[in-house]
C-alpha cells in the first residue's frame, strides 16, 4: 500500500539511475529533510541538542566515513576515531595559526589533512588483508593518539593536548546556539550523506564492491586495487576527518586527546555493524541506536530499581549498562548479522505488498 | 652493559607475560576461527574472581590456611571460566556458525563488553590484591662481572617460570593426547573434522575452556604484579600485537612475539624515548609489526595466506 510503485514508469535513464527510483521514497526523504530542518529547531530543548541531535549527526557522518571503508570496500579499520583525531586537530592548527580563517574552511582543511594522513596509513592494506589489516590500523591509532599528546606543535604546546576553540561562524553567521550548531551539523551530513550515496553508486563505487567480493578476482577483471583501496581510506578519511573537525570544533568546543581515543573506533565500529554494512542509510540507524541507548539506559535502570523497590547507585548501572550493552550487540548479531538497514529493507518490501499479500 | 642487561632481561620477562595472554587469542584463533577480542576481558573476570574468591572462601571456611584459600579459589575460578566457555558457545557462537570473520570479531567484543560489566558487579569495582605467595624481593645476578650486578625481579623470573610450563604443557597436550589431536583437526579443517565424527560444539567449549584457564594464569601473574582492577582488559591490547607478529596460528609464535616485542619496548623507551619524547611503549609494537607484516604480511610464523579465485 505505501509502497506501491504501480504506475510509476521510467521513460528516460536519468529517471531510472535516481537516488529514489520510487516516488514514495522520494516523498518521505524531502517531508524527513523538511522536518529535520525547520521542525525539530522548533520542538526541541538544549539538553535534546546537546545530548543527542548533535552527537547523532556527527557520529552518523563519521560513521559513513567508515562504512565507506569496511561496508564497501572491505577493510577492516580499528583507527577511526584518530583519523577523527587528525581532522579535530589539523582544523585546529589551520584554524588558530591562520588569522580570519572561516570555520567551514577550516572544518574542511582537516578533512584534507586527515586524507593524507588516512591514505599513508592505508598503504600497508595493499599487502596485508583482514584482521591483520585492522592490527594493522591500530597502529595508527596508537601512534597518531601518541602524537596528539607528544608532540607540541599540534596542540600549540598546550598540556596534556587539551585545545579549545571559540568565535565560531559559518558565511559570516555565529555559530553559538545550540540550534545554529544542529543546522551547520545537519547541513554537512546532508551534503556529505548524498555525496557518499552517489559516490557509493559510481564507477568507483562499484570498484569498492568488487574489491571487497574478491579482491583477486577484481583485479584480474582489470581493477587496480592500489586505486581503489587507495581512494576508499582518502574518501573514508575525509568524511572521517571533517566529522572528527566538527565533534571537536561544533559539539565539544574544547577537548583532549582521549576524546578520539580508542574506544571511539570500537564505538564507530560497532554503529557500522549494527547499523549494516555496505549501507549508507544503516550509518544513520547504527548511529542513532549507538547514541541513543547508553541514555535510555542510563535514564531506564534507576527507575526500574525504583520500581521493584532496589536503590540502584551509579557504579551499578555504568556496570549494568555495559553488560546490556555488550548482550544487545551480540543478540543484534545472532538476529540481525546485516544490520538495522537490513531490517528496513525488509520492512520496505512486506509494505510493498500490505495488506494484501498476493 | 649491567645496565643494557637489566633493561633487556625485563623486557625477556614482560614479553613473557604478554605471551600468556597471546596464548589464549592464538587457541581459540586455531580452533574456531574466531579472532577473540574478548581475551582481556576474559583476563580481568578471571583475576576479579580469583582475588574474590580468595577472600570468600577462607571466610565461609573459618579456615586460616593461605595455601589452601589459593588452591580452592584457583579451583573455583577455573570451574567459572568453564562455565563461562560453555555459556559462550551455547549462547554465541552456535547461533553464529558460518557467518563471516568480522560478525564473530564484533560479537566477541559484544561478549568483552558484558564480561566487563558483569565481572564488576558481581566481584566490585575496586582494587584487589592477589597474594599467591610470589616473592616480591630483587635478586642480583653475575655480580662478579660487574659492578652492582643485574637486578632481576624473583616474582618475574617465577612468573616467566610458570609461562614456559604452560606452554610446554599444552604443546604436549596438543601434540600427545586425543583431544589435543582432535583440536589440531579442527583447526586444520571444520567440515572434515566434523565428517569422522570430532563433534564440533564439544571441540569450542573445550578450546574456550582452555583460553579460560591460560586467562586465568596470566590474570593471576598480572594481579599479583600490578593488583586487579579494570585497566587489567587493557591488556588485551597490548598483546595483540604480539599475536600478529608471531602469525595468528602458531603457537611458538605467540611466545617468541611477545618477547620480541617486550624487549624492543622496553629497549626502545630507555634509548629511542628521550629522543622522541617518551612514552613510545604504547606504539612501538603496533609500529613495528606494521614493518614486519609489510615483508610477510602473515607474521613470522603464521601460514601463507594463499588467495584462491
Amino acid at each position: 500500500m505505501l509502497y506501491r510503485e504501480n504506475g510509476q514508469f521510467k521513460t528516460s535513464y536519468r529517471a531510472d539511475q535516481q537516488i529514489f527510483p520510487i516516488a514514495q521514497d522520494r516523498a518521505l526523504i524531502a517531508l524527513l529533510l523538511a522536518f529535520a530542518a525547520l521542525g525539530v529547531p522548533l520542538l526541541a530543548d538544549a539538553y535534546l541538542f546537546t545530548a543527542i541531535l548533535i552527537p547523532f549527526l556527527i557520529l552518523s557522518l563519521a560513521a559513513i566515513g567508515l562504512n565507506i571503508l569496511v561496508g564497501y570496500c572491505g577493510q577492516i579499520s580499528l583507527g577511526t576515531g584518530a583519523f577523527m583525531g587528525v581532522g579535530a586537530y589539523a582544523a585546529y592548527n589551520l584554524f588558530v595559526r591562520i588569522d580570519g580563517l572561516p570555520t567551514g574552511v577550516a572544518i574542511l582543511g582537516g578533512g584534507v589533512c586527515a586524507t593524507l594522513i588516512g591514505v599513508v596509513f592505508g598503504i600497508p592494506s595493499l599487502r596485508i588483508k583482514g584482521l591483520y589489516l585492522a592490527v594493522a590500523t591500530l597502529a595508527a591509532q596508537f601512534f597518531l593518539d601518541w602524537a596528539f599528546l607528544r608532540v607540541g606543535w599540534i596542540s600549540n604546546n598546550s598540556t596534556s593536548g587539551s585545545v579549545s576553540v571559540a568565535g565560531l561562524s559559518f558565511l559570516g553567521i555565529p555559530v553559538a546556539t545550540p540550534q545554529a550548531k544542529y543546522w551547520l551539523c545537519l547541513g554537512f551530513v546532508v551534503v556529505f550523506g548524498f555525496a557518499a550515496k552517489n559516490l557509493v553508486r559510481s564507477h568507483i563505487g562499484r570498484e569498492w564492491m568488487a574489491i571487497r567480493d574478491m579482491d583477486v578476482a577484481a583485479a584480474v577483471i582489470g581493477i587496480r586495487p592500489v586505486y581503489a583501496k587507495l581512494s576508499a581510506f582518502a574518501v573514508s578519511s575525509f568524511i572521517v576527518g571533517v566529522a572528527g573537525a566538527l565533534w571537536g570544533f561544533v559539539h565539544l568546543g574544547s577537548w583532549e586527546p582521549l576524546a578520539f581515543g580508542v574506544d571511539r573506533s570500537f564505538q564507530l565500529l560497532f554503529m557500522v555493524i549494527i547499523g549494516g554494512l555496505g549501507s549508507i542509510m544503516g550509518s544513520f540507524f547504527g548511529a542513532a541506536f549507538i547514541v541513543v541507548l547508553p541514555i535510555v539506559l542510563n535514564q531506564l535502570l534507576p527507575w526500574l530499581g525504583a520500581l521493584v523497590g532496589l536503590n540502584i547507585d551509579t557504579a551499578i548501572v555504568a556496570h549494568a549498562e555495559y553488560m546490556i550493552f555488550g548482550a544487545l550487540i551480540v543478540f543484534f548479531l545472532i538476529v540481525e548479522p546485516h544490520g538495522l538497514a537490513r531490517l528496513w529493507a525488509i520492512a520496505k518490501e512486506k509494505l510493498r505488498l500490505w495488506p494484501f499479500p498476493h | 652493559m649491567g645496565f643494557f642487561l637489566e633493561t633487556l632481561i625485563g623486557g625477556l620477562m614482560t614479553g613473557m607475560l604478554y605471551s600468556l595472554v597471546a596464548l589464549g587469542f592464538v587457541l581459540i584463533f586455531k580452533a574456531s576461527g574466531v579472532f577473540n577480542f574478548a581475551q582481556g576481558a576474559m583476563v580481568l573476570f578471571a583475576a576479579l574472581a580469583m582475588a574474590r574468591f580468595a577472600e570468600w572462601i577462607p571466610a565461609l571456611l573459618g579456615s586460616d590456611s593461605k595455601w589452601l584459600g589459593n588452591a580452592l579459589a584457583f579451583v573455583a575460578a577455573m570451574a567459572l571460566m568453564v562455565a563461562v566457555a560453555w555459556l559462550i558457545e551455547r549462547l554465541v557462537l552456535s547461533k553464529l556458525v558460518n557467518q563471516e570473520g568480522i560478525t564473530l570479531l564484533m560479537a566477541t567484543l559484544g561478549i568483552a563488553y558484558f564480561l566487563d560489566g558483569i565481572g564488576q558487579t558481581l566481584f566490585g569495582s575496586e582494587i584487589y590484591k592477589i597474594d599467591v605467595g610470589l616473592p616480591k624481593d630483587p635478586l642480583f645476578l653475575f655480580e662478579s662481572v660487574f659492578q652492582g650486578g643485574v637486578l632481576v625481579g624473583k616474582e618475574d623470573l617465577y612468573a616467566a617460570a610458570i609461562a614456559a610450563a604452560l606452554v610446554t604443557g599444552l604443546s604436549l597436550f596438543f601434540q600427545y593426547t586425543a583431544t589435543g589431536r582432535a583440536l589440531r583437526a579442527v583447526a586444520d579443517d571444520h567440515q572434515a573434522a566434523q565428517s569422522i565424527g570430532i563433534p564440533l560444539s564439544r571441540i569450542w567449549v573445550i578450546v574456550w575452556s582452555i583460553a579460560g584457564f591460560v586467562a586465568l594464569v596470566a590474570g593471576v601473574i598480572w594481579g599479583s604484579k600490578l593488583g586487579v582492577q579494570f585497566s587489567l582488559s587493557l591488556v588485551a591490547l597490548k598483546a595483540l600485537p604480539v599475536v600478529i607478529l608471531g602469525g595468528l596460528t602458531s603457537v611458538p609464535g605467540a611466545i617468541l612475539g611477545g618477547l620480541v616485542i617486550g624487549v624492543g619496548e622496553k629497549l626502545s623507551e630507555v634509548y629511542l624515548g628521550p629522543m622522541l619524547g617518551g612514552g613510545i611503549e604504547i606504539w612501538f609494537g603496533y609500529v613495528l609489526v606494521l614493518f614486519v607484516l609489510l615483508v610477510r604480511p602473515q607474521g613470522l610464523f603464521g601460514e601463507k595466506i594463499i588467495d584462491r579465485v
